[in-house]
């Protein structure tokens, strides 16, 4: 996984990859959480571009870090999920907690 | 009925197992051909069930779980996954999409609603202090043969 931040659009991108299950979540889960601490972003975007698969341990780990970013006022982008994780996401009503987008437009930057 | 082929094995609740146990299907899916979107539903269904062995089952502790993987005739394939963890005390209550028994754990409360999704059957047997078994079934899509 890579996190950056900007500071201009207070946008905190996390590219996700690989397999996220449990064992790989809690791993995920820590790094971005010291990021959203470090820097409390207005949008979270979480990029599936490079992720092969996801179970419903992804789910915790969007529904968790919706919990944190909710009181501070910020957003989350789920980007560009493969057709079965698009699924998952869909079977979890993850569409009700953030946006999901194929792709990055000028919006999120903002 | 018939079985036409079968794989079982056991390895230890370690959550770097839920890639093994995904891997395993995959391979033994191989001789089934199953679609790009079957398989991906049949991955997702054992990764839900080996975390549920890991996470509720045995809470930490270790043990051992067992998957046995069989092919049956007219192309439907079973999954069982059995553990001797804590056993579920209320399977009902524990089937409700969100409930979980972990939430300080991000756990979603979702992989049972995910493994009736994406079988055709599903059965819990559970006893309280011994184990928990599942067994599910899916029905794969009529493979029709090319030339």
């Amino acid at each position: 996984m890579k996190l950056h931040y900007d500071i201009d659009s207070s946008c905190l991108t996390a590219v996700l990859d690989g397999e996220i299950d449990h064992h790989i979540a809690g791993m995920v889960r820590m790094e971005v959480d010291t990021a959203i601490y470090a820097h409390s972003p207005r949008t979270l975007v979480l990029d599936f571009g490079n992720v092969t698969f996801m179970d419903s341990s992804g789910i915790g780990l969007i529904m968790g870090r919706y919990k944190i970013l909710q009181p501070l006022g910020g957003t989350i982008i789920l980007l560009r999920p493969a057709p079965h994780i698009g699924r998952i996401l869909r079977l979890a009503g993850m569409e009700r907690l953030a946006e999901i987008r194929q792709e990055l437009g000028e919006g999120a930057m903002q | 009925m018939k079985i036409l082929n079968e794989f079982k094995c056991t390895f230890p609740a370690n959550s770097a197992n839920e890639g093994l146990a995904r891997a395993t299907l995959s391979a033994f899916l191989i001789q089934a051909d199953p679609t790009a979107q079957e398989l991906a539903d049949l991955r997702t269904v054992i990764s839900e069930a080996v975390t549920n062995a890991i996470v509720h089952g045995y809470r930490g502790t270790t043990g051992d779980i067992t998957v046995c993987l069989r092919l049956l005739p007219e192309r439907v394939i079973y999954i069982k996954v059995t553990d001797k963890g804590c056993g579920i005390p209320d399977v009902q209550k524990a089937m409700e999409p969100l409930y979980t028994s972990a939430p300080e754990e991000d756990r979603a409360g979702l992989g049972f609603a995910i493994m009736q999704t994406f079988t055709s059957s599903l059965r819990v047997r559970s006893i309280a202090g011994h184990g928990t078994t599942l067994i599910m079934r899916r029905q794969l899509g009529v493979k029709h043969e090319e030339g």
